[in-house]
C-alpha cells in the first residue's frame, strides 16, 4: 500500500543557524492516525507545518521531500509552486491549531470563516456553502447550527470554537488533517469529547490524521503509528501498540516515567487530620455582579464560590481540582486575602499551632503584613510571572526589601541559598529571566516564594505550562521542600493525575461548589459524584487498553441538570455535602 | 438599531462635553489680567485721548465686560439676557471682534469653511497614503519596500512643514505651474461660489494638502505597519493561510480588519492636531484659514474672536471622536456586542 503522505530526510533551519529539524522520516497511511510526540523544542510542530509549508518567515526547508499521493499523480509538496500549494492547503490537507481562542479571526462571523474554504476551493455560492456548512456544524455537535453560523468567535466557549475549527478543516473533505496540539488548551472533559469527535469523523470520512501532541495519553487513545521526536530528531517510530507497551528508546521510556497517572490500586486514603489547621475556610462564598450596562435589565450575578468549607492541616497539601470557571482560583485568591469573601464567610490562618489566628477576611494593615510573610504564591505561567527587566537577584530579594528584613548582604546570601535549595546555581543571580528555561523559571518562582520563609504556599497550576519531564521535576521539588521545611500547600490544578501524586486531600469543584472531597486514593478508587467520575474517565491514560470512556464523560460533564436525580442542583436548591465514609464527602441528596 | 441609539447617545454626550469645554475656554481666555478694551483704555488715557476712552467705555457696557465673569459667560453663551436681550452663541450671534472692529461671523465667515476644506483634504490624504503604504511595508517587512517607505516616511516627519512648503512651492511652480500661496486666485476672493472658483480652490489646495498631511501620513503609516506586524504573527493568520487563501486577499480580509481599529480611532486626534499644527503653515503659505486669525486674536486678547475660534476647533475635535466612536462600533463586533447575552 502506498502511503498517503511520505516525508523523507526533512531538515529545517532558521536563517544560517544549525538545523533545528534533522533527517526526519515518516509515512502516513490513508485513513490512519500518526502521532508526532515530543516536548517543547522537539521540532514536532515545525515538522508538521513544513508539510503545508506554513513556516515562520526566517525558517527554510533545507533538504528533504514531502510527497502527497492519492490524487491523479503524486504531488511533491516540497517543490510545488506557491499557487499550486494554495490549492492543496485547506482542500486536500487541512490543519487545526492549538489555541481555538486565537485561531479564529475575532471580527468575522464563524459561518463566514468556515464557508470561505468552500468559496475558495469549490467556487461554491454563498447559499450552497452555507447549506454544507450548516450540515457540518450539526455533525460536529453545535446544538443550533444556524445560530453558530451567525456568531462571532468571542461568543463561544473554547470547546465550541475548537469544534468550529474542526468543521472548518473538515468541510472540504480533506485526505489528511494535521492537528497541532488540538486539545492542549481545553479542559480535560472537553478534550475527551473533542478527541472522540475527531475519531468519529475520521472513521466516517476515511481521512488520515497527523496528531501533534506532548501527551502520551492522547496518543494511546488516538494513534496507530507513533513518531517520538527529541531535539529535532526522530528517536523512535513504529506502531502505537508496540511503542506504548515496550518503549525501546531510553527517551521514550523517560517520557513514560514522567507522565503522571491516576493510580489504579485499591486503597483507602487516610483522611486529613482535623487538628492543627493552618488554614480554615468557613462558608466562603463569592458573588460577582456583572453589570448589564442597561438600566432596564437586571445585573447578572455570578457565583464564583458557593459555601466553600476547606481545612488544611499543617504540613499537608490540599488540592482544589476543577475546570475553567469552577471557582478554584477564586477560592485560592480568597485564601490569600487577595479578595474578600461575601459577608458571612470566614478565612482563618494560624501561623503557629497555638497562636491567635489571623482573620484573613478582615485583616488590619499590620495583620496583612504579617500574613504576607507567612503565605506566598507560585503562579501558573513562569514566563510572565518574572519581570523580564529585573535580574534574578533583584526579583528574589524584593520581598525581603519590602518587609525590611536583613542587610543587602544578608538578602543576597539568602537568595543564593534559596537558589541552591531549588536546584539552581548561586552564580545565576546576576542573570535575567530570559536566560532560563521554563522549568528553571518555575524553580525561580518557587525560590522567590520561599524567600520570606512562609508556612503556607498557594500553588496555582504550577506545572500546567511545563513539559511532562519538567513537571515531574517541579513536583519532586515541591515535595522535597514540604518535607524539609514543613510547608503546607494549597494546590490548584485541573489535572487529576498531578493531584493524585501530591495531595493529601482533594476537593473537586464545579460551578463554585465543592461536589466531592476525599483523600486522593479514596477519590480515585471510589468516586461517587458523576462529575468526579467524568473527570477521571476523561483523563487520557498512556495505555492502549484503557481508552477514554466517552459515555461516562458525557454523563458527568454536562450541566448539573443532566446529572442523576441524587446529585442534581439548581440555583434555588443545592444539596449539602454528605459524609459517605470518614473523610469522603459527596454533594448529594440522601 | 442599537447603533442608531448609540449614535444618539454619543451625540448627547458630545453636547455636554462641548458645554464644559465652552466654560473652560472662556475661563482660560479671561485668565490673563485685563481685556482688549481695558488695555485700550489704559493706552488711550496714557496718551490723553479722551474721545476714544468714551467709545471704549461704551463698548464695555455694550458687551457686558463690566459685569462679573460668570455673567459674561452666560451672556456670551446666550443663556442669560445681555444688554441686547438673549443674543449669544446658541442664538447664532458669535460676538464682536474689537481688533478688526467687525462682527466675528464676518471675519471668520469664509475662512471657517476653507479651514474645514483644507483639513478634510489633508485627513483624506493621510489615509489614502498611509493605508496602502503601511500595509505594504508590513507585508514586505524587512525588504527594500519596507526600508524605502520608512525612509521617505521619516523624511516627511523630520522636515519642518514650512520648509517643505517653500520647497514644494518652488518646484511645483517651476515644473507644474502650480500657484503660489493663497487658497484661490485673488480675483475670486469675496465672490460667490462658481465652477471657476472651485477649480481655482482645488488647484491651490494641492500643495497645502501635501504639506499639512505628510507628517501625519508618515506617522500613521508607521503605526499601521506596527499594528499589522503584530497581527500577522497571530494564529488566525496562519489559519487563513492553511485554508489556502491568496496572500493579498488574506491580508485585506483578516489582519487589516483588526489593525484598522486604531486607524479609525485616530480620526478624532487627527483633526485638532492638524488645525493647530497648520497655523504656521497657513502663515507661510498665506492660506485664508482660521489659524492665522486665531493667532492674532490670542495675541491681542480679542476675546470673543479667539473664544469662537477655539470653540470651533473643539467642535471639530468632538465631532471627529464621535465619528470614530460610531465607526468603531460599526466595525468591531466585540465592542458592539459587549454585554450581549450569550
Amino acid at each position: 500500500m502506498t502511503p498517503l503522505l511520505s516525508v523523507r530526510d526533512l531538515s529545517i533551519g532558521f536563517g544560517t543557524a544549525e538545523a533545528v529539524v534533522r533527517d526526519v522520516n515518516f509515512d502516513v497511511m490513508p485513513g490512519q492516525t500518526l502521532a508526532l510526540v515530543g516536548e517543547s523544542g522537539s521540532g514536532k510542530t515545525i515538522s508538521c507545518r513544513a508539510v503545508l509549508r506554513i513556516l515562520p518567515r526566517t525558517a527554510q526547508i533545507r533538504t528533504g521531500t514531502v510527497t502527497l499521493n492519492g490524487g491523479k499523480a503524486p504531488l511533491i509538496l516540497s517543490q510545488l509552486g506557491e499557487r499550486q500549494m494554495r490549492d492543496v492547503r485547506g482542500d486536500r490537507i487541512s490543519m487545526i491549531f492549538q489555541e481555538p481562542m486565537r485561531s479564529l479571526s475575532p471580527l468575522h462571523k464563524i459561518g463566514n470563516q468556515v464557508s470561505e474554504v468552500l468559496w475558495l476551493h469549490r467556487g461554491a455560492s454563498e447559499k450552497e456553502a452555507k447549506r454544507t456548512v450548516l450540515a457540518k456544524f450539526d455533525r460536529v455537535g453545535f446544538p443550533d447550527p444556524e445560530r453558530a453560523y451567525n456568531s462571532y468567535p468571542f461568543e463561544m466557549s473554547g470547546g465550541m470554537r475548537q469544534r468550529a475549527m474542526i468543521a472548518m478543516a473538515m468541510v472540504s473533505k480533506p485526505d489528511l488533517l494535521i492537528a497541532d496540539e488540538p486539545t492542549t488548551a481545553l479542559d480535560v472533559t472537553t478534550q475527551a469529547q473533542v478527541l472522540g469527535l475527531i475519531k468519529e469523523l475520521q472513521q466516517e470520512t476515511g481521512m488520515a490524521l497527523i496528531l501533534v501532541t506532548h501527551d502520551l495519553g492522547v496518543v494511546a487513545n488516538m494513534a496507530e503509528q507513533v513518531v517520538v521526536m527529541h531535539k529535532g530528531r526522530v528517536m523512535e517510530s513504529g506502531p502505537a501498540a508496540l511503542i506504548l507497551e515496550k518503549p525501546a528508546h531510553p527517551y521514550t521510556q523517560q517520557l513514560f516515567n514522567a507522565a503522571p497517572a491516576i493510580p489504579d490500586q485499591e486503597t483507602v486514603g487516610l483522611p486529613m487530620p482535623q487538628e492543627d489547621l493552618i488554614l480554615e475556610m468557613k462558608a466562603v462564598s463569592k458573588t460577582y455582579t456583572m453589570r448589564s450596562g442597561r438600566g432596564w435589565k437586571a445585573d447578572k450575578l455570578i457565583h464564583a464560590c458557593r459555601g466553600v468549607d476547606l481545612r488544611l492541616a499543617r504540613g499537608k497539601t490540599l488540592a482544589i481540582v476543577g475546570e475553567s470557571g469552577s471557582g478554584k482560583t477564586t477560592a485560592a485568591r480568597i485564601a490569600l486575602g487577595a479578595e474578600l469573601p461575601d459577608p458571612g464567610g470566614q478565612v482563618l490562618f494560624r501561623a503557629t499551632p497555638d497562636g491567635e489566628p489571623i482573620t484573613v477576611h478582615e485583616m488590619s494593615r499590620a495583620q496583612r503584613t504579617a500574613f504576607q510573610r507567612q503565605a506566598q504564591m507560585v503562579f501558573q505561567d513562569p514566563y510572565s510571572s518574572l519581570s523580564p527587566r529585573m535580574r534574578i537577584q533583584d526579583a528574589m530579594t524584593e520581598p525581603l526589601e519590602i518587609h525590611r528584613i536583613g542587610t543587602r548582604a544578608e538578602q543576597r546570601d539568602k537568595a543564593a541559598e534559596m537558589l541552591q535549595r531549588v536546584g539552581l546555581n548561586a552564580d545565576m543571580l546576576k542573570r535575567y529571566p530570559h536566560a532560563f528555561s521554563g522549568g528553571q523559571r518555575q524553580r525561580l518562582s518557587v525560590a522567590r516564594a520561599m524567600m520570606l520563609d512562609p508556612s503556607l504556599i498557594v500553588c496555582d497550576e504550577p506545572t500546567s505550562a511545563l513539559d511532562v519531564s519538567v513537571q515531574e521535576q517541579i513536583l519532586t521539588l515541591l515535595e522535597d521542600l514540604q518535607d524539609s521545611l514543613k510547608l503546607s500547600y494549597l494546590f490548584i490544578s485541573h489535572d487529576l493525575a498531578v493531584v493524585a501524586r501530591i495531595a493529601d486531600e482533594v476537593a473537586v469543584m464545579r460551578q463554585g461548589l465543592v461536589v466531592e472531597q476525599a483523600p486522593p486514593d479514596t477519590l480515585f478508587y471510589n468516586p461517587q459524584h458523576p462529575y468526579t467520575k467524568a473527570l477521571i474517565a476523561a483523563q487520557p491514560e498512556p495505555d492502549i487498553n484503557r481508552p477514554i470512556d466517552l459515555k461516562l464523560v458525557a454523563q458527568g460533564a454536562g450541566s448539573p441538570e443532566s446529572w442523576a436525580e441524587a446529585f442534581r442542583f439548581s440555583d434555588a436548591m443545592i444539596p449539602s455535602l454528605v459524609e459517605m465514609e470518614p473523610g469522603h464527602k459527596v454533594r448529594c441528596h440522601v | 438599531m442599537t447603533i442608531l441609539r448609540y449614535a444618539i447617545y454619543r451625540f448627547g454626550t458630545m453636547l455636554l462635553t462641548l458645554l464644559v469645554v465652552s466654560a473652560l475656554i472662556f475661563i482660560i481666555i479671561n485668565l490673563p489680567p485685563g481685556d482688549y478694551l481695558s488695555n485700550q483704555i489704559a493706552e488711550l488715557q496714557a496718551s490723553g485721548q479722551s474721545a476714544g476712552v468714551a467709545k471704549a467705555e461704551f463698548l464695555r457696557k455694550e458687551y457686558a465686560l463690566d459685569r462679573p465673569l460668570w455673567e459674561q459667560y452666560m451672556i456670551w453663551m446666550g443663556f442669560m439676557p445681555g444688554p441686547h436681550g438673549f443674543s449669544g452663541l446658541i442664538q447664532g450671534n458669535f460676538g464682536w471682534s474689537f481688533e478688526f472692529d467687525r462682527p466675528v461671523s464676518e471675519i471668520v465667515g469664509e475662512s471657517l469653511w476653507l479651514t474645514v476644506l483644507v483639513n478634510v483634504a489633508a485627513v483624506l490624504f493621510v489615509y489614502l497614503v498611509a493605508l496602502p503604504l503601511g500595509v505594504l511595508a508590513a507585508a514586505r517587512s524587512r525588504t527594500w519596500v519596507d526600508y524605502t517607505s520608512a525612509f521617505i516616511g521619516y523624511l516627511g516627519l523630520a522636515t519642518p512643514n514650512f520648509l517643505l512648503a517653500l520647497i514644494l512651492f518652488y518646484y511645483g511652480h517651476r515644473y507644474f505651474n502650480l500657484p503660489i500661496g493663497g487658497l484661490m486666485d485673488p480675483s475670486f476672493e469675496g465672490q460667490p461660489m462658481s465652477y471657476e472658483k472651485m477649480k481655482s480652490i482645488l488647484v491651490h489646495l494641492i500643495v497645502p494638502t501635501f504639506v499639512i498631511g505628510t507628517s501625519g501620513a508618515s506617522a500613521m503609516m508607521q503605526r499601521l505597519r506596527a499594528n499589522m506586524l503584530d497581527e500577522l504573527g497571530k494564529p488566525y493568520v496562519e489559519t487563513a493561510i492553511a485554508k489556502g487563501m491568496a496572500p493579498s486577499r488574506m491580508l485585506t480580509k483578516y489582519p487589516l480588519r483588526v489593525a484598522f481599529n486604531p486607524f479609525v480611532a485616530d480620526i478624532g486626534n487627527l483633526l485638532p492636531s492638524m488645525v493647530s499644527g497648520s497655523v504656521l503653515v497657513s502663515v507661510v503659505l498665506g492660506l485664508q484659514t482660521i489659524g492665522p486669525t486665531l493667532l492674532t486674536a490670542l495675541k491681542t486678547q480679542d476675546q470673543f474672536l479667539s473664544a469662537f475660534v477655539l470653540m470651533f476647533v473643539a467642535l471639530l475635535t468632538l465631532m471627529g471622536t464621535m465619528i470614530s466612536d460610531v465607526l468603531l462600533v460599526l466595525l468591531d463586533p466585540r465592542i458592539r456586542y459587549e454585554g450581549r447575552e450569550t
